[in-house]
């Protein structure tokens, strides 16, 4: 089974008690519509489990297939550097059906965040090493397509529908 | 089922079709590491399926110097349509003609299904295999067999 290869630290975004006693992390694409799919389940998930769990997102861009989803991760990442980053990973997947840069940057302004400096930071790739390392963590780690789903450092092979990953949770959890 | 090669196995050489009009032959990589990925089928109903992962993770293999080649029993004009759908940046050999013959000689070949097995290879540059892995059929293998073998190549 493969195991994560890179430990949680407070570089990553994370919601819930950093105490929990279950850990679910996931690697993930803005533009895969299993992602998308995936994307209320796991709140679903989080509601369900309350401070027993605390969920991660780190960034699988697969970029050759989905041609937004690295901008929108580096959105998501330019978020997280003015602390709005759920806010902005909420939006994005809400409105994954068109992640163009207009409506990347259509978002970042509901958010109230600058959009001169997000079109700015695109640009320049600001966030793009960031979005890279979570990337090749993710190879180390054996994330094999997305979403992949780590339960307290082990691989989840299997499906993600909400009883799924319920069961599989719950059964760590003891 | 047959036993896939295991590490200190002399690489089976082969010549397989990499377009309609031409072959490639592992020995012709001498000199470089190279991964084997046989796998079922072109088409999966799955994005990030294996090939399209190991697209996206090409240049770090590159760091090692190493050729990917991807190998099923589907035939080059298959391989041709999966390569443009998924902007691949690496060859597919079609195991075709004697079908799954190059699989069959990694003990790669399922003779129920009549497909390759999902099993990996890393061949060093002198052509010996260095490491190897059947997954399940079902279960993708990511990358992370694939890395950390070649870090352990031999310089």
């Amino acid at each position: 089974m493969s195991k994560l290869k890179v430990p949680v630290t407070s570089d990553d975004h994370i919601q819930g008690d950093k105490r929990a006693p279950i850990t679910l992390i996931e690697y993930g694409d803005y533009e895969c519509p299993h992602c998308g799919h995936a994307y209320p389940i796991v709140k679903r998930v989080q509601k369900h489990f309350g401070d027993r769990l605390m969920f991660i997102f780190r960034n699988f861009p697969l970029r050759e297939i989905h041609p937004n989803a690295e901008n929108a991760a580096e959105a998501a990442e330019f978020a997280a550097a003015h602390e709005r980053f759920w806010e902005m990973h909420d939006k994005i997947f809400e409105n994954q059906s068109d992640l163009s840069l207009p409506m990347l940057l259509e978002l970042a302004k509901t958010l109230r965040l600058s959009v001169p400096d997000l079109r700015n930071a695109l640009t320049a790739r600001q966030y793009a090493s960031r979005v890279r390392d979570d990337f090749l963590g993710g190879v180390r780690s054996g994330v094999n397509g997305t979403p992949t789903f780590f339960i307290n450092g082990d691989r989840h092979d299997g499906p993600f529908e909400f009883e799924d990953l319920v069961a599989a949770l719950e059964a760590r959890a003891e | 089922m047959p036993d896939i090669l295991t590490p200190g196995t002399k690489a089976p050489d082969f010549s397989l079709h990499v377009t309609p009009d031409q072959k490639l032959a592992l020995s012709e990589l001498r000199g470089n590491p190279v991964i084997l990925a046989f796998y079922p089928a072109d088409f999966s109903p799955v994005c990030g399926d294996q090939m399209a992962l190991y697209n996206e993770i090409l240049p770090e293999f590159k760091k090692y110097g190493a050729e990917l080649l991807g190998i099923s029993v589907d035939g080059v004009w298959c391989h041709e349509e999966f390569t443009k759908n998924r902007h691949l940046h690496f060859p597919l050999l079609a195991d075709f003609e004697p079908k799954g013959d190059t699989a069959r000689k990694y003990g790669a070949y399922r003779h129920e299904d009549g497909f390759c097995e999902r099993a990996l290879f890393v061949i060093d540059k002198n052509g010996t295999i260095r490491w190897s892995y059947r997954s399940p059929v079902a279960v993708n293998p990511g990358a992370d067999g694939i890395l950390q073998a070649l870090e352990e190549l031999p310089k």
